[in-house]
């Protein structure tokens, strides 16, 4: 009856249960908040993709959220996927207004999103149209009946209903009455009938959570504190989930609930939490002033999908971190690296269009030689092109974007969770060699999440850094001089002076300079020698060896980089598993590269880069290593699924 | 000492101004006004006495912007225009500098509008230097956003079809806390403006009309010839009547019927109606009005000296303020803590 996923391993499980006959376990539900024990038949998954779609006003992505909460704490492993519309509210029920968002969940570790729901739940037409093709045969809807009605169905172009014509068979359809259901279960709250229409996706939350075993002390928490202002809202916000929750248990059209064990064996031991990519990267930029005992300065200016982490950071100046909400994007990176000269931790947040506006001003701090983090959410392209959509197409944009030779390092990270390691490593580089660095994130990390291992403090890098503090050269008559270009013979990194030092008073401009005393200089020797140094400078950046997972001697490699790690690593397995050998490389910089690439690239017979752009990657490697490396592209504004890649790289292994 | 320079270390020693010229050798064009500028800032800085080491220069693009590789300070040549915001980012991070912009008129008022206006109505502890030429001198004579219209430029060959900008009506409208105008042959003018101006919490706009000797010669002779400037020079001090001309016959009065500011000639009857300059009033209206009874064609009735100085909160001072508020509300961050949050689980080996 349920297409919902059951693997070997979850039968192996269920075979260690006492009756060792099935995975079927009746009337052992843990009793939750207040809920008698189910009589109803419970069934083991070892996963399940959720995804929640309705109107932009529905409030999905909290519904979303909550549901992602409680999955965390019950101790699952998780990947999400939020996916909005750019606008904030769009024509209601028409399908540009649809948003969604998705939730893979698991016993075990995952990898992505998911490919397909097995479950969706459809709050109207439009959102039931506009996700249907995603379902495979057998998964189960959930529709919002309430919003089945002439209208609503007649602006997305459905003549006769779908739950009514036969079009939804192959599906295992729920018709339940959300509104209707949720304005009857808050009668007696006194509220209008549109305040409480809005508790419909607390409804659902609640159905959601009973069919799925969550535990719902975290969302009645998180509903008294979000409406603390407001306490009736708050209680009829809580009834809503309630009254979800108790019609799942009192129905008789949901005779099966779900459950998926926590994914003990899939962590490493340690205390974890949920965590979304910018709200990691936002953490790493604050553990990285931490740990270089220097104050965080963000100029920003607000684009999506980098605007969170301005809103992040605001939030905890007592940290010492001072964030400036700028007049333009230009602005932005200008007061950063303003701020940078002060001594400060500068860092400007963006997206692809706030990048092509700064590139002056990144040219500028090559030229100055200043440590700087440029955070660059990379969306859908050219232009606006997809606000809210991922893509990785500004790659050469970071590599290559400015006027003149002016090489900045890039650093990616490659899950959600990774967006604080890779802000603490881009922040290394910036200070130790004294260069922007690009930290080259995308919309997919940025709001999708995962369960994250929280660090010890003792474990994080020691990033601090010496100011000059007096004289570094002597002239030839003795005099003790400060140069400001006089370079540290290993990093090649020039002193880092602050104003306030004594002594050490010094002027630095975009003109060339001279070599050493930074000395305003057209010499034509100098500028090829300070261009050529700059690039050593930045060749020179230690970066760790990409490490290869090749367990079978594979002939083909597959190589990313960024927020593909995820897809790409889930379509590996599946080809592993079904005897496909395949070696998988990921690559964290973009720029250097690690020293042992072109080994590694030289040491298979094919190499594949599957990329969310045009083949940005394969481009440089095929530059840098005459490497015939062959793309594999998609630039729909969505993460590629695990199935499609998997299908693409077993032909490339054939072929 | 006010606010404005409370939190800048001073001086151990007495500073002259050998102090601040730095080795490089000046080169601006001969003859250029930028020179006498650059000596009276060289000059007026010893008066403030303070560390020099805590005082920094930010420069964009342009003739002027050069000036800070000529002053013995921390400095910064940036690129077109962005002076403001790069200056706004280095002021709000450390109010224990005293940080200048120099500017000109393509790089304030044109590439870098923005910037200007938006670090004007911030109050930012800047102190905002406008080298003011009426042409693009950097890149061979172009006309400039003040340059008056019908000006016969390199790219304007039939006439330049632009109205100019104002700079000082421009500053008071975007809500700019102290805005002078001063002459760069005027060395006492001028040295009293920059005082005024470093002794101000918060942005300071000072207009220096310079001379640029090879494209645009003579642009403000009417203001320095003797003669000439008796007509066209309206010095103001606050607490002054504002008269000016021979003898002061000629006052500034408000028109009754439109509130509008015009020019009369004194007589003993309209002697008390004579408006009085008050830089300080809440209101910029009159400084406003003052500043547009400039010609912008022939400069008559130019007002120089400082049209509004009024006290406003400074935003490097709300900054810090807001992150001791943070740390009293919240206590000093904790690394552990935030990175924690209040939803974890444990997995245990």
């Amino acid at each position: 009856m349920t297409s919902q996923v059951s693997s070997p391993a979850e039968k192996a499980d269920g075979a260690d249960g006492a009756d060792g006959a099935n995975d079927t376990v009746v009337g052992e539900q843990r009793s939750t908040a207040g809920q008698k024990p189910s009589e109803k038949e419970i069934r083991r998954l070892d996963r399940v993709i959720i995804r929640f779609a309705g109107d932009s006003g529905d409030g999905m992505q909290l519904t979303g959220d909550r549901f992602t909460s409680e999955t965390a704490t019950f101790g699952n492993d998780l990947s999400t996927l939020p996916n909005f519309p750019a606008e904030i509210r769009a024509p209601a029920g028409t399908l540009p207004g649809v948003s969604s968002f998705q939730l893979h969940f698991a016993d075990h570790d995952i990898l992505t999103p998911g490919d397909a729901p097995n479950v969706l739940v459809a709050m109207n037409p439009a959102a039931l149209k506009a996700n249907i093709t995603d379902l495979p045969r057998g998964a189960e809807i959930i529709v919002n009946t309430d919003e089945f009605t002439k209208r609503p169905m007649a602006k997305v172009g459905y003549d006769t209903s779908p739950l009514e014509d036969g079009s939804l068979d192959a599906y295992n359809v729920h018709p339940v009455p959300l509104t209707t259901m949720t304005i009857e279960a808050l009668k007696d709250f006194g509220l209008s009938r549109k305040e409480a229409e809005r508790s419909k996706n607390m409804f659902a939350l609640g159905l959601l959570s009973w069919m799925y075993h969550r535990p719902t002390e975290g969302t009645e928490r998180f509903l008294r504190t979000k409406f603390a202002k407001k306490p009736r809202i708050a209680e009829a916000n809580v009834a809503a989930f309630r009254a979800g929750w108790n019609f799942g248990e009192t129905t008789e059209d949901f005779a099966v609930s779900y459950e998926v064990a926590p994914a003990t064996r899939a962590f490493p031991p340690g205390t974890y939490r949920n965590i979304s990519g910018n709200l990691a990267l936002s953490y790493g930029l604050i553990a990285a002033s931490q740990q270089a005992d220097l104050p965080l300065y963000l100029g920003s200016y607000p684009i999506t999908p980098a605007s969170d982490i301005l809103h992040e950071l605001s939030k905890h100046k007592n940290f010492g971190v001072r964030t400036f909400q700028a007049e333009d994007e230009i602005a932005a990176i200008g007061a950063a690296l303003g701020a940078a000269f002060g001594g400060q931790l500068a860092v400007t947040t963006t997206s692809g269009p706030g990048v092509a506006l700064k590139s002056e001003t990144i040219g500028l701090a090559v030229s100055l030689e200043l440590p700087l983090l440029v955070v660059a959410i990379q969306r859908g392209g050219p232009s606006t092109g997809l606000p809210t959509k991922t893509e990785q197409a500004d790659l050469l944009q970071a590599m290559y974007g400015r006027n003149g030779e002016a090489p900045v390092p890039i650093v990616a990270p490659r899950t959600p969770a990774d967006c604080f390691d890779a802000a603490m490593d881009a922040a290394r580089i910036a200070l130790t060699y004294r260069t922007p660095v690009f930290l080259l994130s995308d919309g997919y990390l940025a709001n999708g999440s995962e369960p994250w291992r929280i660090p010890e403090i003792d474990e994080l890098p020691d990033l601090r850094v010496q100011f000059a503090t007096g004289p570094n050269h002597e002239l030839a008559d003795g005099t003790e001089v400060f140069w400001p270009y006089k370079r540290d013979p290993q990093t090649l990194a020039r002193p880092w002076a602050v104003p306030g030092t004594p002594g050490l008073e010094h002027r630095i401009g975009g003109i060339e300079k001279q070599d050493g005393t930074g000395n305003i200089s057209y010499d034509p020797a100098n500028h090829d020698f300070m261009v050529r140094t700059r690039q050593a400078k930045v060749d020179g950046i230690e970066v760790p060896d990409v490490e290869v997972d090749d367990p079978d001697r594979a002939r083909t490699l597959v190589l990313g980089w960024g927020s593909t790690y995820g897809p790409i690593a889930a379509a590996v397995r599946r080809l592993r598993a079904a005897g496909t050998p395949i070696a998988q490389a990921h690559l964290r910089h973009l720029n250097p590269f690690p020293r042992n690439l072109g080994e590694i690239l030289g040491r298979y017979e094919k190499v594949v880069v599957p990329e969310m752009n045009l083949g940005q990657l394969a481009t440089l490697l095929r530059a840098k290593y005459l490497v015939d490396a062959h793309s594999y592209n998609q630039v729909n504004g969505m993460p590629f699924k695990a199935e499609q890649l998997a299908t693409a790289l077993k032909e490339a292994t054939h072929d | 000492m006010t606010e404005a320079l409370s939190l800048v270390p001073k001086a151990e020693a007495k500073q002259s101004m050998k102090d601040f010229k730095s080795d490089q050798e000046v080169r601006w064009c001969p003859g250029c006004g930028d020179y006498a500028v650059l000596a009276a800032v060289q000059g007026f800085m010893p008066e403030l006495g303070l560390a020099k080491e805590n005082i920094v220069f930010v420069s964009g693009i342009g003739c002027s912007s050069r000036f800070p590789y000529y002053m013995n300070t921390y400095g910064m040549h940036s690129i077109h225009g962005r002076a403001p915001a790069i200056a706004t980012g280095l002021a709000s991070s450390r109010r224990d500098l005293s940080v200048w912009v120099v500017t000109g008129d393509g790089d304030a008022l044109s590439i870098g509008g923005n910037h200007l206006i938006h670090a004007l109505r911030r109050n930012v502890n800047l102190k905002i230097l406008l080298f003011n030429n009426r042409i693009y001198g950097l890149t061979k004579g172009q006309y400039s956003p003040t340059s008056e219209v019908g000006k016969i430029t390199k790219s304007t060959p039939m006439g330049s079809l632009d109205a100019p900008f104002n700079p000082v009506s421009l500053a008071i409208g975007a809500e700019a806390s102290f805005v002078a105008r001063t002459v760069d042959s005027d060395r006492k003018h001028l040295t009293e403006v920059l005082r005024q101006a470093a002794d101000h919490p918060g942005t300071a706009l000072v207009e220096i009309y310079q001379n640029c000797n090879i494209f645009n010669d003579g642009a403000f002779d009417v203001l320095k010839d003797k003669q000439q400037a008796e007509e066209a020079v309206i010095r103001l001090e606050h607490g002054q009547p504002i008269r000016f001309g021979a003898e002061g016959a000629k006052g500034v009065v408000r028109d009754a019927a439109t509130g509008d500011l015009k020019v009369v000639a004194v007589t003993p009857e309209n002697a008390s109606q004579i408006l009085v300059h008050d830089a300080h009033a809440a209101s910029p209206t009159t400084a406003f009005a003052l500043s547009r009874l400039a010609d912008p064609d022939t400069l008559h009735h130019t007002p120089i000296g400082v049209l509004r100085s009024v006290d406003r909160p400074v935003y490097d001072t709300l900054m810090a303020e807001q992150l001791d508020t943070a740390i009293e509300r919240n206590g000093k961050g904790d690394l552990g803590a935030l990175l924690a949050g209040n939803d974890t689980w444990t997995v245990v080996g």
